[in-house]
């Protein structure tokens, strides 16, 4: 810079500054570009103006916890919303662990959105409780209605649907997945009018009862822009081809049955429909494929990424045929049948696996032993370092094997291991399991995601509470020692924001040592452990903007069974019912 | 399409009890007074002696995925015995056998017999009025009443439970076999 053309020093208005050159459309235009909720959340914080352009702008709301806050502060803070997403109960309501009736229900949602957004378009739910009130309210109170998906919900029949099917006229997705709903019939699908083409999405696999397979037909050849279609158990190989020769454009197909019925002719029609899918990227259904009839996916196999065979209690001769075929696999959901040498197989025929789930087929057998084993987690991790996510049920691991799978997949995301006999020590060695999950930690340094089984003393949330720095969710069951190994994890866990854990004897001086942390996250949830209700009452009073809701049994006893403790800004609960106890 | 919720673990079943209650595995296991090795031994002689109670969501299964496994289970039937019938083809001097249940495609019967007499067999279609590879011979089956039919007409299973014998026959003499 020229010395001699030094601008004289003046004082500069800074507010001047930021009026003449940001104007509100700049802004709002540059928001409206931003897609993540976290970012909008992030970009509402810098100052009022951007807040009141992000609010204008927002048009997706993320909800993770349907209590956190209520309908009407949603409608007065954005006005323009088309999309909702909302997750209602505890995680551990999967595992029965929470009582029915206990609330997140989407009507009192659906009456608000009526009012403030009649052109809402979307509403992906998540383990809430609706009615089929909900779903015929929802069906005829928003004209411009494109997408519902319905994930582990409850309280609802196929009759909601049939409202659904018959009154959403720009319906472009319905996503039915493994919700505790009434299978009534499968006269909902005969509910769409004869003229509606415009689904894109429709995913009815989870569903029992049979449907026209006439009324599918024809649905599949009006909608051409028809990318998802998972079909439930009912519809058969014969049925599925010629749902196939209709949809060739499919990009996700789950199939029906895969029972042997087939005469020789129709078994190469039906190989010739899967060879005209081109684009498939996603299978999954194969229900009953045990060994008979697999070799017809082989054509569409070679450009799938993700292949589901969690509902198919497939065997390994079979699987590892089917696998050779599918070499550029990221995602693969499988039952424990497959054994050791299905995952040997895995490990060599998919280099480029970023995700595996072991399901067991027999959760509950305990006298034989069988399934998957250590070996066959350390040869998938030898064979895919790519690997980042890992859900593996099994009935023994080392310590040693863990340490070579971290060693060999350094990038885990998501390490949930589940030993399914709990407290179940290394069965070598016969030492708890913490040098198992300290290896976990201290090598995946983008670990956000982990559930811990076996037996582990304090040591193991020590190692988390000292490593794991970017842990977001962590599930914990029938470990631990003392109080000392949460106390561990709420301190040194600094991105934590899920924490559940059940039946561990962390007591109230563990729960108390996170009062600083608790508005930080999410959620807690802590049931069978050794908390009190005085406990949970101090907790109650020191910190009034969370919510200490306890679920009691009938006992009359001081301990808090079941705890739940989550930030809010709506206060407490208007819809408890009366087991559940707000202190 | 990509779902933004993950398929999660899964659940158990209801048990006999209060919600939320476990039962005495859970004071076995807050037991810190037993060692580790107590406890492994402990469960080995239980599980033959008394069944294990089970634990209320635990493992973590989901009861959606449990029933698949249980009703598929009962539909599975494990091929353990073979099922061997005799094979003949016009013209060679020697029958032969072969397993049927190992098969689990009339294209892979077809090729193993190819293979076994070193020589192609079509499987009639109608609608051509010949073999589908042009070869002189087609592949029959005696069934249970006696009569001789066509291969490939009825599902594999059913097949291979009403077949009795194969003769793999020359094209000429199959003209004359009529479907229904």
């Amino acid at each position: 810079m020229n010395p001699t053309l030094k601008k004289p020093r003046e004082s500069v208005d800074l507010s001047e500054l930021t009026q003449s050159t940001f104007p509100d459309e700049v802004l709002e235009k540059v928001l409206s570009l931003v897609q993540s909720h976290k970012d909008r959340n992030s970009a509402s914080l810098v100052c009022k103006d951007w807040y009141n352009a992000e609010r204008w702008t927002r048009t997706k709301l993320f909800i993770g916890n349907c209590y956190s806050v209520s309908p009407e502060i949603v409608a007065r803070r954005f006005p323009k919303i088309k999309s909702v997403t909302l997750k209602g109960k505890p995680r551990f309501s999967d595992f029965n662990l929470v009582p029915e009736n206990w609330g997140a229900d989407i009507q009192a949602w659906l009456d608000v959105f009526a009012k403030v957004y009649p052109f809402l378009e979307e509403l992906r739910l998540k383990r809430m409780a609706v009615s089929d009130e909900s779903l015929e309210f929802l069906a005829k109170s928003f004209h411009g209605f494109k997408v519902l998906s319905l994930l582990s919900c409850d309280g609802f029949s196929t009759d909601g649907i049939s409202s659904i099917a018959a009154h959403c006229k720009s319906l472009t997705e319905l996503d039915i997945q493994e919700n505790g709903m009434d299978d009534i019939s499968g006269s909902w699908l005969s509910c769409f009018p004869d003229d509606f083409a415009s689904l894109e999405v429709l995913n009815f696999a989870s569903l029992n009862s049979e449907i026209s397979i006439d009324a599918l037909e024809r649905l599949v050849s009006r909608c051409k822009s028809l990318r998802v279609l998972k079909v439930n158990k009912n519809v058969t190989l014969s049925q599925l081809q010629r749902l196939l020769v209709r949809a060739p454009q499919l990009i996700e197909l789950g199939t029906g049955c895969f029972l042997p019925d087939l005469t020789s002719r129709q078994y190469a029609e039906l190989e010739s429909a899967f060879s005209n899918c081109k684009n498939l990227h996603t299978i999954s259904g194969l229900w009953e494929a045990t060994y008979r009839y697999l070799p017809v996916l082989y054509a569409a196999c070679a450009s799938l990424t993700f292949l589901n065979l969690s509902y198919a209690t497939i065997r390994s001769g079979e699987f590892l045929k089917l696998l050779a075929h599918c070499p550029s696999l990221r995602r693969l959901w499988v039952f424990d049948t497959v054994k050791d040498e299905g995952l040997e197989a895995v490990g060599t025929s998919c280099p480029l696996l970023e995700e595996l789930r072991v399901f067991p087929a027999d959760p509950f057998e305990e006298d034989i032993v069988h399934g998957v084993t250590e070996s066959g987690f350390v040869a998938v991790s030898a064979g895919c370092p790519k690997l980042q996510y890992v859900l593996y049920f099994c009935r023994q691991m080392t310590n040693a094997a863990v340490a070579t799978i971290v060693r060999n997949c350094p990038d885990f995301t998501h390490f949930r291991l589940c030993i399914m006999n709990p407290g179940q020590p290394d069965y070598m060695t016969n030492e708890p399991m913490d040098e198992a999950f300290g290896a976990v930690v201290k090598t995946c340094k983008k670990l956000q995601r982990l559930s811990v089984s076996g037996l582990l003393t304090d040591l193991t949330f020590e190692y988390i509470g000292r490593y794991a720095k970017n842990l977001e969710t962590l599930s914990v069951a029938f470990a631990g020692r003392s109080d000392w190994g949460m106390q561990c994890v709420l301190e040194g866990c600094s991105k934590l924001r899920k924490l559940e854990i059940r039946d561990c004897p962390f007591g109230n001086a563990a729960l108390l040592s996170g009062l600083e942390k608790y508005e930080s996250m999410r959620c807690l949830w802590m049931s069978a452990c050794s908390v009190t209700m005085n406990g949970c009452r101090l907790l109650a009073q020191e910190r009034p903007r969370l919510n200490v809701e306890v679920i009691k049994d009938e006992n009359s006893d001081d301990s808090a069974d079941k705890l739940y403790v989550y930030r809010s800004v709506a206060g407490p609960r208007r819809d408890a019912p009366p087991f559940v106890v707000t202190l | 399409m990509t779902t933004i919720y993950e398929n999660n673990d899964l659940a158990t079943e209801l048990r006999l009890g209060l919600p939320g209650t476990t039962d005495e595995s859970k004071t076995e296991l807050s037991n810190n007074k037993r060692s580790s090795s107590d406890l492994n031994h402990h469960d080995q002689q239980d599980s033959s002696s008394t069944p294990k109670v089970q634990i209320v969501g635990w493992p973590p299964v989901r009861s959606y995925r449990k029933n698949i496994v249980i009703q598929t289970k009962n539909s599975n039937c494990d091929i353990s015995q073979g099922m061997y019938v005799k094979v003949s083809m016009d013209g060679a001097p020697y029958l032969r056998k072969i397993d049927l249940r190992f098969y689990k495609s009339y294209q892979e019967l077809l090729k193993a017999l190819e293979n076994m007499f070193k020589h192609p067999i079509g499987i009639y279609l109608e609608k051509e009025g010949n073999t589908t590879c042009g070869s002189n011979y087609v592949l029959t089956y005696e069934d249970k009443d006696g009569d001789w039919m066509l291969v490939g007409d009825v599902p594999l299973d059913m097949f291979i439970n009403s077949c009795k014998r194969l003769r793999i026959m020359k094209g000429c003499e199959a003209k004359g076999l009529g479907c229904i």
